[in-house]
């Protein structure tokens, strides 16, 4: 079949990089193509009614996904190559797939929707997250869910395949992360859930008591832990078949809770 | 003779309030209250009250208000009432005039115009609640660079250094100068939170040195009290005490009426005597006798402990402490001319000496220049009054600060400027037992420790601002300083730029 | 006679926002400037057009043996960029001899603003009487401080043997372009910087990377302990003429690593510590040792969010801060090593990667010449 190529409302060289094959479906090739522009395609697309996107040689393009607001309809974006900063930056409910790795800013005060990840993740992934799903197959970096939260029946997720560095769940005030150490690498993770007031963090693992944080405790796992874990995990292998696990096998290792203390952690230490 | 003088205060009794419980009268030494059983009332001595605001604070009634008495003189710029008063005083008495505490006097307080950097950008802050704060400080020698041999050892050798956790010393006051349970609180609070507490000249009693050796300076002053090899052994640091900056360039004088019976001891004394500091050093007439004596000190103390050399700021402060540090001196101790005392004459208190503030930019300046900046540490004091007032001080090229005043303020001071009366109705500046008793060294040091721990967060909250997370990062950053309402020659003296510049 | 009064410095201090790379092959093998060109202008939207800057090590194999100073001379019009340069010669004449000098070759066309006169000398060093017992680096390095605070309108910006800075006001892709680094050069250590200066000046000298001898440094950050790193740098000798948080970083590595010898794990210690609650928790030795760094060291912790590529002739190392507030993201490839703000720039030119990593805070990733590359 011919590839259309197709008119998305936007002058220049930004035209014959667009082809479509079926309808709703937009391939677009993003060599040299800076961030405003491919972001100003994308919305021109999704106004004219494309609800699947395949972007190639995508190499450091910003914002993907955040101009793509007020539509009730999730869209599918599909990713090739290694985007910039800020993916998915205020996402408000479409499904990104990306092949490959992601970059610092992943899911920055994100409200909806899901980010897959092919590979690892950069700095402050799920920062200020408020709702929606994050599944990464390997390692993050710095200061992950910092400031993640939730309100009522609105909770994101965000589940890792590997490890993370220092200052996981900083600041955390709601949303569930789970940590899945898969790949044998040990935690070696300092300040994990320091400044924690809400949420829950799973790491499957070990970990020494000076790893954590003063806000936060360890504490077993109950029934609804367990469902959550069973629920999540099952979407995380669903996501990422060539790990060749079962749930079951990853139940089977050893998984902490931590949680914060207290909802008011810097209570005493004003004089008033 | 008949006083021509107005008393210094005026005490108002609500008596409708006052039930004659004679509470006033327990608490005053002073003798101002006293009960009349004919009348049932209380009266009240104005001329003897020295303002400690101890009544008023311990009334159950809240029945008692203790004012200054305003200025009742025709208003005169020159001739204050202060100045008329104490002029009248010598008239009557043909004697030197005494205070207690620091200078009172109005000279600018350079710690308030200056003011702080905060991050916004560029640059970002860090919340010391949550990520890693660091106030550790190493006080004592250091090398101009480390050897490391190739198995990882240290070649190097590296002089005595000394840990606190936090850059807040307190600063010199002697057992006799204060009361015993003054001197234990500052011990036992230097112990808990991790600092030093200083023994001043009065030297370290005994019954202490075992508990509380290691957290304690002891000093050499020129009476040289109290000192022998197991007093300077188990001690963290030596102090040779050259002046202080409430009276730079005089002698202390402990009046008799407070050298008791244990004081006497301490300090190796017959009881009932004036204990008298000299001027100088009468072995140091010069810097080579001051480099002397440092090494007389590092051979007695197996050179396992560093050594301080406390000077007052003067004006040519810069000079002295290179000569201090060339003189092998560990540490440099600065006292600025508001520094505190127990007994100083009020000429000297209020004239002699510079401000603090100048005198530590002048010496941090001096040292880097000549190239031996890391050959000592950097104590200042002389005034510092709040955690603003320690990291401005650091900024401007100290390592860490003296608190003298306001750790008495902690334990209840109110600067009423009468220590040397021994009569101090708080139980701080007396050897009376039943005033000294009223100080309950368990609360007494929890407030000291209560001050450390609010001023290192505040320091850490200010630190953070400045996105800063390790004190050394500030030592002598004068760029994170502005000044404002300041002239040139001052900015020059400080090195700090205008604010907006 | 009273003395002058020592006046309080006025000068602005620069901040350095932006984006770094780097690349190396270990095994000594050269290559264009092409490459790190195209990487680092993929990150062209971290930096706003007013600085960017390349080194490159290798390039000069038929002058190796001499020192290359790369020279501009600053003014208002040509005349004065002549005296300078006069002046200039006429010291260098006195202090060095002269092997060869030339333009440093550019290309008119491209767009940069306000050039300087830009010039190369590969000289020896020609000491007299007390000199003599100065090393030969130590010499160079006194006559550059020499000249960058005392002859107006020139500076000193690349003072190695074998290796050269070529930096100024512009995009770097412009810079690489109007130095026609893709053609003209081939190195086996390349970095590049593009700079986000907070203020206007158009100052070439102000670009990165900056350099002494043959170090280099490209510097994303700001160090907020500047002052307090300047002020000990200065009891060494080293004076900040180029009020850049960058040079404070040059001079301290320049003085730990060259003038006293420790090796970069020790300086990465100095530079960019654990926290105390990690050395309280490590066993004795390791505790003495990094207790004593930081003690003996403390003024040179470089306090404040950075990231830094450190290059001399046989390594290229990337550290950050302690607590990680600026990216570096390393990868590798055969005997490539890259360092880079962002990923992507090093998948451009590289999309195969045997290992991609994010390095922890304080950690350095040392890239060495192997034995191959070293002959």
């Amino acid at each position: 079949m011919e590839a259309q190529l197709i008119d998305c409302g936007t002058a220049g060289p930004a035209l014959n990089a667009v082809k479509s094959w079926r309808v709703g479906e937009v391939e677009i090739d993003a060599t040299g193509m800076p961030s405003k522009e491919l972001n100003n395609l994308l919305r021109n697309c999704m106004l004219n009614g494309t609800r699947h996107f395949l972007l190639k040689n995508i190499c450091g393009q910003r914002y993907i996904g955040t101009r793509l607001f007020g539509l009730m309809i999730p869209l599918d974006i599909e990713i090739v190559g290694t985007p910039g900063n800020d993916l998915g930056a205020f996402l408000s409910g479409h499904r990104i797939m990306v092949h490959g790795n992601v970059q610092d800013g992943v899911g920055n005060t994100m409200d909806d929707g899901e980010i897959t990840v092919q590979g690892r993740a950069g700095d402050v992934l799920g920062m200020s997250m408020r709702g929606g799903k994050i599944f990464v197959k390997e390692d993050v970096g710095y200061r992950t869910a910092l400031h993640m939260k939730e309100y009522m029946d609105k909770k994101p997720v965000l589940v890792i395949g590997g490890t993370s560095q220092d200052f996981l769940g900083e600041y955390m005030a709601g949303g569930i992360v789970i940590l899945l150490g898969l790949g044998g690498k040990p935690h070696l993770a300092n300040y994990i859930g320091t400044g924690m007031h809400g949420g829950v963090i799973y790491l499957r693992g070990d970990l020494m008591p000076s790893q954590l944080g003063q806000e936060v405790e360890i504490s077993p796992l109950d029934e609804e832990d367990r469902a959550i874990l069973d629920r999540y995990v099952g979407e995380f292998l669903d996501r990422f078949p060539e790990i060749g696990m079962c749930k079951e096998e990853i139940s089977e290792g050893n998984m902490i809770k931590i949680s914060p203390i207290s909802k008011r952690p810097y209570g005493k230490i004003y004089a008033y | 003779m008949r006083s021509y003088l107005f008393p210094e205060f005026q005490i108002f009794r609500d008596e409708s309030a006052c039930n004659q419980c004679r509470g006033c009268e327990r608490q005053c030494a002073f003798g101002t209250h006293i009960y009349d059983p004919v009348a049932d009332r209380m009266v009240t001595n104005e001329k003897l009250c020295s303002g400690c605001q101890r009544c008023a604070i311990f009334c159950p009634k809240n029945a008692l208000v203790v004012r200054p008495t305003p200025p009742y003189y025709r208003p005169n710029e020159a001739w204050t009432r202060e100045k008329i008063d104490d002029l009248k005083k010598q008239a009557e008495t043909g004697g030197v005039l005494l205070s207690g505490c620091g200078s009172d006097k109005p000279l600018r307080i350079y710690w308030d115009n200056i003011v702080l950097n905060a991050s916004q950008v560029t640059n970002p802050s860090i919340d010391p609640l949550r990520e890693p704060m660091e106030l550790r400080t190493f006080l004592g020698r250091k090398p101009d660079l480390l050897e490391i041999d190739d198995c990882g050892e240290i070649s190097t050798e590296l002089g005595p250094n000394i840990t606190i956790e936090a850059p807040i010393l307190f600063s010199a006051m002697s057992y006799g100068a204060i009361s015993y349970q003054a001197f234990n609180s500052l011990a036992m609070a230097a112990r808990e939170f991790g600092t030093l507490f200083n023994t001043g000249e009065g030297g370290l009693p005994r019954d202490m040195r075992a508990e509380f050796g290691r957290y304690a300076t002891v000093q050499v002053a020129s009476g040289r009290f109290g000192i022998d090899a197991e007093y300077l052994n188990c001690a963290r640091a030596i102090e040779i005490k050259v002046g202080q900056g409430a009276k730079p360039g005089i002698g202390g004088h402990l009046p008799a009426e407070k050298v008791s019976s244990k004081v006497a001891a301490t300090r190796m004394i017959p009881e009932g005597t004036d204990a008298i500091s000299p001027a100088p050093h009468h072995d140091i007439y010069s810097i080579e006798d001051l480099s002397m004596l440092i090494y007389a000190l590092k051979e007695a103390t197996n050179y396992e402990l560093p050594i301080s050399v406390k000077v007052a700021a003067v004006h040519n402060i810069a000079a002295i402490a290179s000569g201090i540090v060339r003189a092998g001196a560990d540490i440099v101790a600065i006292d600025g001319m508001r520094g505190g005392t127990g007994a100083a004459p009020k000429a000297i208190r209020d004239n002699v000496g510079i401000p603090i503030e100048l005198a530590l930019s002048a010496v941090d300046r001096r040292l880097r220049e000549e190239g031996v900046r890391s050959r000592c540490t950097i104590i200042a004091g002389g005034g510092i009054r709040c955690s603003s007032d320690v990291i401005k001080a650091i900024a401007l090229g100290a390592d860490a600060v003296y608190i003298g005043t306001a750790a008495l303020i902690a334990m209840g001071c109110t600067l009423c400027q009468k220590c040397y009366t021994g009569k101090c109705n708080w139980g701080i500046c007396t050897q009376d037992p039943r005033l000294a008793g009223r100080l309950d060294t368990r609360i007494a040091s929890q407030r000291l420790v209560n001050l450390l721990t609010a001023w290192s967060h505040e320091i850490k909250e200010m630190l953070g601002g400045m996105g800063i997370n390790a004190i050394e990062s500030l030592r002598g950053n004068r760029d994170h300083l502005r000044g404002v309402g300041l002239y040139e020659w001052e900015l020059d003296v400080l090195g700090v730029k205008g604010a907006g510049e | 006679m009273t003395e002058r009064r020592v006046r309080r410095e006025i000068h602005e201090k620069e901040i350095s926002s932006c984006s770094i790379f780097g690349a190396m092959n270990r095994d000594g093998e050269r290559f264009t400037g092409e490459g790190v060109t195209r990487a680092i202008a993929n990150m062209h939207v971290r930096g706003n057009g007013l600085g960017g800057g390349f080194a490159a090590y290798g390039i000069y194999p038929q002058y190796q043996e001499y020192y290359a100073l790369h020279m501009m001379f600053t003014g208002g019009n040509r005349q004065v960029k002549r005296e300078a340069k006069d002046e200039f010669e006429a010291f260098l004449c006195a202090n060095f001899d002269l092997v060869y000098d030339e333009e440093i070759p550019h290309d008119d066309e491209v767009r940069v603003m306000d050039p300087p006169l830009l010039w190369r000398y590969f000289v020896a060093p020609n000491k007299k009487g007390d000199e003599a017992r100065l090393s030969d680096d130590d010499y160079v390095v006194a006559k550059s401080m020499w000249v960058n605070t005392q002859i107006e309108n020139a500076c000193v910006f690349s003072s190695g043997k074998n290796m050269g800075i070529f930096k100024g006001v512009g995009f770097p892709e412009e810079i690489s372009e109007y130095f026609m680094l893709d053609r003209l050069y081939r190195g086996h250590i390349w970095t590049a910087h593009g700079r986000f200066p907070t203020n206007s000046q158009a100052w070439w000298g102000g670009a990165h990377p900056f350099g002494l001898l043959d170090w280099t440094v490209v510097h994303n950050g700001e160090i907020s302990s500047y002052g307090t790193n300047r002020r000990y740098l200065e009891m060494y000798g080293y004076k900040c003429t180029l009020f850049t948080d960058t040079e404070v970083i040059t001079y301290a590595v320049d003085l730990l690593m060259r003038r006293q010898r420790l090796p970069i794990e020790l300086v990465s210690k100095v530079l960019s510590p654990p926290v105390w609650k990690s050395i309280d928790r490590m066993d004795e030795k390791a505790r003495k040792l990094l207790t004593a760094l930081r003690m003996v060291y403390a003024p040179l912790l470089l306090n404040g969010p950075f990231t830094i590529i450190i290059a001399n002739q046989r390594e290229m190392i990337g550290l950050t801060d302690r607590i990680r507030l600026r990216p570096l993201t390393a990868a590798t490839k055969g005997e490539m090593l890259y360092l880079s703000s962002e990923e992507a720039s090093i998948r451009l030119i590289s999309p195969d990667l045997d290992r991609v990593w994010t390095p922890n805070g304080g950690e350095p990733v040392v890239g060495e010449l192997s034995e191959r590359g070293c002959q």
